[in-house]
């Protein structure tokens, strides 16, 4: 059911997806889980997911995409294996977040929403992450990294490159 | 209690400053026999600029003895708790960990209603909750007390909706009570979306069950026999506590069939929200619920009629609810007898930005906003001068340094032009451009805009354009009364309170700091030294060393100058990023 070239590149594995129409797809007004589980299986929402999703829960294509891209949470490009979630809320932004961004983008090249070619960093600007005591903050993963200059967060970046370059995963 | 007790508090932000790492060493030690105590985690107690923090509790002479530890290392931790189990107080090691007599007095006092459990229990833990008189008053309610009985009470505490609005919550319970229908919904608002604030993660994470007791009381009071917890997905950690409490109060009876032998019923659940700040207007909450586009809604009908799938449904906001058990136990009159004419009880503010001591305040309303800030926060950082606090996010405003004796109450605080809100506080000082703070909020409501109404889809965007240029440098003459005429036009113009208060950011710096606006413009200067455009850095050749360390990290090799020798920066080269003055050791470069 190819509709379009990146319909044709996408080969997700759909099968994956049973397990959480098993429980959601009866469910009334259960889309945004159904994506947000989804997103949670591949990493982001391609297409054909999408596709997969309208045809078994029965709500119009058009209308899980109009959803989808409503919410920040939901992606529709891969992400890389570390994904930097930069808060923009407002202490950090009074705290010097922008500054942050600058350091990062440029130590990385990529700007928000980007990846890098070797798919190792993404970097997004997020909402208010509430650790505003902390600010500015970043989040890479699940750890959260606070009290921020452009000098630390470019030396986290290295550091996280560096164990790469080891071999090592460990944060 | 012979063996010693260490607790520490588990919030996200604790986490985040390394509380996980000294629980995990502390954790190694006991394991390997290093160190003998029983080891458990809180929430946040507020104090987040102390993080992170450990209570140790010990035996002395048959009494119980706290000692509160403060600033934490994971390096040492385990050293220094091996050294106090000896009893070795008094050693330089443990000593300077622990906490000042000033910051132990600092939470003292506070009033904690909402907060009462918050970094002194164990959130993971039932039983640490029931142990504080937890579910009593849901007993007493499913006991004895008549669905109008229990409004009455919320009606004499004079508890208004904690997300901001300050709508009387008995009114919305009695409204939703009231309206047909078997099938009702009650409704917990945790998506609180306004950057600033982290109030209700910290009673979720902290506390979970004293939001579902508040809830289950709610439901009682308007007769849903389903709850909704409506929780941002950025708050990873509050979920997992959350799913947890809900899972004990079902195995425990406090939730689900005949609660507690009554004829009560209830079940409780979380949906996850997906990141839209406009999911925090009730409506759009409800939208979002059913699995749509987070669109606001028409109003009336309210959703007491009309809400979740065309079913009475009553919604209220975290902190709300986390009074509510409070209120039962202790009557309404205890509540109302706290506070001012208009403004019953406490609230709960995160303070945040250029302070001294950030972190979660309760304080009781009619405290002044001074108190707040100078009193609990303990100032300004690097003793600069206060400039204003940005009160209630994207739909507040900007109260300046003349205003610091505003009383803190629904109706003062909105004659300001700002708004109580949800109780974000942050603070700013005289290096924060009031422009810049404007043109950062018309970014926000401008990106999270849902798009339904043209004057907010439009309005915001061509108000942010047009701060944008300011800070830029390329503010024309007239652009402050254009400001103007937009900030009319979307407040009348908007369906929903985001919209109708998105200009309200603009409307309080230019109402106080129009003369940074015309500085911008007119003048282009930024007084503030803050917008990169309008600014140009330089060398003071009496400072500088020479040490060359600017000139190497300067990314467009704009700094020039030999080593031993004052440096120049070339002006045109320049791109103001700053990294000249984060690394200059002695103070050399300054902004004009």
């Amino acid at each position: 059911m190819d509709c379009c070239p990146e319909c044709k590149n996408n080969k997700s594995d759909l099968s994956l997806l049973e397990p959480v129409f098993k429980e959601l797809a009866d469910e009334k007004g259960s889309l945004i889980a159904i994506l947000q589980q989804a997103q949670e299986i591949y990493g982001y929402l391609p297409t054909d997911v999408l596709r997969c999703i309208a045809d078994r829960t029965g709500i119009k294509p058009a209308k899980v995409y109009g959803t989808a891209t409503f919410y920040t949470q939901f992606r529709f490009k891969p992400v890389g294996k570390y994904l930097i979630m930069l808060c923009q809320g407002t202490a950090c932004h009074v705290n010097g977040a922008d500054m942050v961004l600058d350091a990062i983008s440029s130590e990385l090249g990529i700007g928000d929403g980007d990846t890098t070619e070797d798919g190792l960093f993404s970097i997004k600007c997020v909402a208010c992450l509430g650790c505003c005591s902390l600010s500015p903050v970043m989040m890479i993963n699940e750890e959260t990294y606070g009290t921020l200059t452009p000098t630390k967060a470019v030396q986290i970046i290295r550091d996280i490159k560096e164990s790469e370059a080891n071999g090592g995963a460990a944060q | 209690m012979s063996k010693m007790k260490i607790v520490i508090g588990q919030g996200s932000c604790g986490i985040a400053a390394g509380a996980a790492k000294v629980y995990d060493a502390l954790d190694n030690a006991i394991k390997a026999g290093k160190l003998d105590a029983d080891l458990s985690i809180t929430g946040c107690i507020g104090m987040c600029y102390l993080e992170p923090i450990a209570d140790v509790f010990t035996e002395e002479k048959g009494a119980v003895v706290k000692r509160t530890y403060v600033q934490l290392n994971g390096s040492d931790a385990a050293d220094v708790f091996a050294l106090i189990q000896k009893g070795d107080f008094e050693n330089e090691a443990v000593k300077k960990y622990e906490i000042s007599e000033e910051d132990e007095n600092n939470l003292k006092s506070q009033t904690r209603v909402a907060l009462r459990n918050c970094g002194n229990i164990d959130p993971e833990n039932i039983d640490a909750y029931i142990a504080t008189g937890g579910y009593e008053a849901l007993k007493k309610v499913v006991s004895g007390m008549t669905q109008d009985e229990v409004i009455d009470v919320i009606k004499v505490s004079g508890l208004a909706g904690r997300g901001g609005a300050g709508f009387p919550t008995w009114f919305k319970w009695n409204a939703a009570k009231s309206s047909p229908g078997d099938e009702k919904y009650l409704i917990c608002n945790a998506d609180e979306g306004d950057p600033g604030a982290f109030m209700d993660r910290a009673v979720i994470e902290g506390d979970p069950h004293t939001l579902i007791e508040g809830m289950l009381i709610g439901a009682y009071a308007i007769g849903a026999k389903e709850a909704i917890v409506y929780v941002r997905a950025e708050y990873p950690l509050a979920i997992i506590r959350l799913k947890n409490a809900i899972k004990q109060a079902n195995e425990r009876g406090y939730l689900g069939d005949n609660i507690m032998g009554s004829n009560f019923s209830c079940k409780m659940r979380i949906k996850a929200g997906a990141g839209a700040f406009v999911c925090g207007e009730e409506t759009a909450l409800i939208e979002s619920l059913e699995g749509q586009r987070g669109m606001p809604r028409l109003k009336p009908p309210f959703p007491a009629a009309s809400g979740y799938f065309q079913k009475p449904s009553n919604i209220n906001n975290v902190e709300t609810f986390a009074n509510v058990a409070w209120i039962i136990n202790n009557g309404g009159e205890a509540f109302a007898a706290m506070g001012t004419q208009d403004s019953k009880g406490t609230k709960v503010f995160a303070l945040t930005g250029k302070i001294n001591k950030g972190g979660l305040v309760e304080i009781p309303m009619g405290s002044t906003l001074r108190d707040v800030i100078y009193g609990i926060g303990g100032g300004i950082r690097e003793n600069k001068k206060f400039k204003a606090v940005q009160m209630g996010g994207p739909s507040g405003g900007c109260i300046p340094a003349d205003l610091l004796d505003t009383v803190i109450d629904y109706k003062k605080l909105s004659a300001t032009g700002a708004i109580m809100g949800s109780g974000g506080m942050v603070v700013m000082d005289e290096s924060t451009c009031m422009v810049d703070m404007a043109r950062f909020f018309l970014d926000f409501t401008a990106k999270e805009s849902c798009g339904k109404c043209a004057h907010c889809r439009l309005g915001t965007k061509r108000m942010l354009e047009i701060l944008e240029r300011i800070v830029n440098g390329e503010g024309k003459d007239g652009d402050i009364e254009l400001l103007e005429e937009l900030c009319v036009s979307i407040k009348d113009g908007a369906l929903c309170g985001l919209g109708q208060t998105a200009p309200n950011p603009v409307l309080t710096t230019l109402k106080y700091f129009r003369h940074e606006y015309e500085a911008h413009i007119y003048e282009h200067k930024c007084p503030a030294g803050q917008c990169r455009s309008l600014v140009t850095y330089t060398i003071d050749a009496d400072k500088c060393k020479g040490c060359t360390l600017c000139a190497r990290q300067c990314p467009v090799q704009a700094i020039s100058g030999s080593v031993k020798n004052p440096h120049v920066i070339d002006t045109e080269k320049c791109i103001k990023c700053g990294k000249c003055i984060a690394n200059c050791k002695f103070g050399a470069i300054s902004v004009n």
